[in-house]
């Protein structure tokens, strides 16, 4: 028997339409440094301007690399360096305290919870003052530890896994471990880190997203060049005279790109990883 | 029910009344089997990480705000005087007004278009669900400075396209997106607006598609038009997630730093887009006013702290009114 489709199952031209027009707005700022960058500014300042790429990109991203006091490179290096670690460490302290929340039963386990998620709520340029004066203090001003330490463990992470944990991880898996003389190390190494796998990676993603693109904390503690991460040299890139719009967006262009081959892989987990830590209901 | 519940309960020992704290331990969803003790071990390493470098600095930055402190001159005990001074000074009023301006802006409208995405990608027969979706997320994975690099372009006064589109439909009038208020307070909206709102249409979306479809039948059954069953079966079902998406925008309307600041680092000519993690930001960094900058991270969290408040109870009524 086939059954009327219900009214509102159906779609309408109108929301192709809608969905189309909201891809070109997402796309177009890309495009755009794409096509600044490989034209001359004579060609963009026109009006018209130019609305197809030009030839002049490598030459663009040349001067880019080479810019004088900016050391592009070298923040590509920085910033790679430093979203890893903190991508890495994140999903370990996270995936450890958020299994022992999630699972184990020890004193304190609730008020500890409760005590987390609550200082979630604090924005986090309050303690900001006092940690660039401990981040001093332990001599990591300009170094790319002292972008990397203060980041290693946050509130959201430990949450995130305590939820994941708790979803996937089945408790009679664990109890059965257990009562096979399984020790808790054991159990959490062997059971469930490769339960978590997936939804540790995505964690790991969007550390090192937030990561890649801070530029607050980076631009207060980074003081040398040599420093920089792409956020921080990216607002370098002004030349001493007038504005050179084809360098700044071929810098911005260079310092996404990798985001987007990312992007091309992982989209689709990043997707499912956002819509999983929504609120239901 | 009721009743097998007491029995399967019985078998637990009779409660003793100074252990009547264990009662509470019936709801610990973990595994007993598994020895709890471990547990203090494995949340030692993120909770002192988490004391020294999260919440150690929240804590002296209100012991801070007490002092006059200079980082080169030292420090002087002025008890409240930070805040006097903070609720005297016109830029902190400013920094407020541009930065509720700028989050009024770029939440609301934002919202609204979320919300409204959501649904037509909730549509069970929509095509290509899955483009659609991630094609969403990708303005999301942008830095903030090279989002301000090519809307500042986009926006110029002179060679933008947004305003060359202005001069096509007639309007000659160049539009500083700089020196106008509200026309710069727009341009941060925008940008703020194109890198989240994929993300909050995700997050609209996850909530709608927990709503069970049986309630939309039924509502088609009933004769109820596809925007009644919009207005009557899936907003009223978005309560929770409109609070988190406020909620959630709120703290991060307030941190907006990198887009005025990118524009002009004194937060323009008039200050006209000064917000206050900016402020805040100049303060501290290029003032070295460590006091007064610390008072204005705690007004900044008072701020939150309140809006909060509202929108939990605003959220609340509305239900309670909802479910009569």
């Amino acid at each position: 028997m086939k059954t009327k489709t219900p009214s509102w199952r159906k779609t309408s031209p109108a929301s192709y339409f809608l969905l189309a027009s909201i891809t070109f707005l997402s796309i177009f700022p890309f495009y755009w440094m794409f096509v600044v960058s490989s034209n001359t500014n004579a060609e963009i300042s026109k009006s018209p301007p130019s609305l197809i790429p030009g030839g002049r990109f490598l030459i663009v991203a040349k001067k880019v690399m080479s810019a004088e006091g900016v050391f592009f490179n070298h923040a590509l290096l920085n910033t790679f360096i430093v979203g890893l670690s903190i991508a890495i460490a994140q999903v370990m302290f996270s995936a450890v305290a958020g299994f022992a929340f999630a699972k184990l039963d020890f004193r304190g386990r609730k008020s500890f919870i409760l005590f987390v998620v609550g200082t979630m709520m604090l924005p986090s340029q309050l303690g900001i003052i006092p940690l660039f004066m401990l981040v001093k203090n332990l001599h990591l001003i300009d170094s790319l530890l002292g972008l990397i330490v203060p980041a290693l463990v946050t509130a959201f992470g430990v949450f995130w896994m305590r939820q994941i944990i708790d979803a996937q991880v089945p408790n009679e898996l664990l109890e059965a471990a257990s009562i096979d003389g399984a020790s808790v190390p054991r159990v959490f190494f062997s059971i469930v880190l490769p339960i978590i796998r997936q939804s540790s990676f995505v964690l790991g993603l969007f550390a090192f997203l937030a990561a890649w693109n801070d530029y607050l904390w980076p631009t207060i503690i980074l003081q040398s060049p040599q420093h920089f991460t792409l956020q921080v040299a990216l607002t370098q890139l002004k030349p001493m005279y007038g504005l050179d719009y084809a360098l700044q967006m071929g810098g911005a262009f260079l310092a996404t790109a990798p985001l987007l081959i990312l992007f091309i892989f992982v989209g689709r987990r990043l997707v499912s990883g956002v819509m999983d830590g929504a609120v239901k209901g | 029910m009721a009743l097998l519940k007491d029995v399967q309960g019985s078998h637990k020992p009779a409660l003793t009344p100074w252990k009547k704290k264990s009662k509470k331990e019936d709801v610990f969803p973990g595994v007993r089997s598994l020895n709890g003790r471990w547990g203090h071990l494995f949340v030692a390493p993120f909770l002192i990480m988490f004391l020294v470098f999260g919440l150690a600095p929240v804590i002296y930055s209100v012991y801070i705000s007490f002092f006059k402190w200079d980082p080169l001159g030292g420090s002087e005990f002025v008890a409240f005087r930070n805040f006097s001074l903070l609720l005297h000074d016109s830029d902190f009023w400013l920094a407020l007004r541009n930065t509720f301006s700028i989050w009024a802006l770029s939440t609301f409208p934002q919202m609204f278009m979320a919300i409204g995405f959501a649904a037509i990608l909730r549509n069970t027969r929509l095509k290509g669900k899955s483009f659609w979706r991630t094609i969403l997320l990708v303005p999301n994975i942008t830095s903030v400075i090279a989002v301000t690099i090519v809307f500042g372009q986009l926006f110029g006064r002179d060679f933008g396209i947004i305003n060359g589109i202005l001069d096509f439909m007639g309007l000659n009038r160049h539009i500083d997106f700089i020196e106008g208020i509200i026309p710069s307070h727009s341009a941060i909206a925008t940008m703020i607006t194109w890198r989240w709102l994929g993300y909050n249409t995700l997050i609209f979306l996850a909530s709608m598609l927990a709503i069970p479809n049986e309630l939309f039948e039924s509502a088609s059954v009933d004769g109820a038009t596809k925007w009644q069953q919009f207005r009557f079966v899936t907003l009223p079902q978005l309560r929770n997630t409109i609070t988190f998406v406020l909620v959630v925008g709120t703290i991060g309307g307030l941190q907006v730093f990198a887009e005025p600041q990118q524009l002009a680092a004194d937060g323009g000519s008039s200050k006209q887009f000064l917000t206050l993690t900016l402020f805040l930001y100049n303060q501290a960094f290029v003032n070295n006013k460590y006091g007064y900058a610390a008072a204005i991270g705690i007004m900044i969290t008072f701020i939150v702290i309140i809006i909060s408040a509202v929108n939990f109870f605003i959220t609340r009524k509305i239900s309670n009114d909802g479910t009569r």
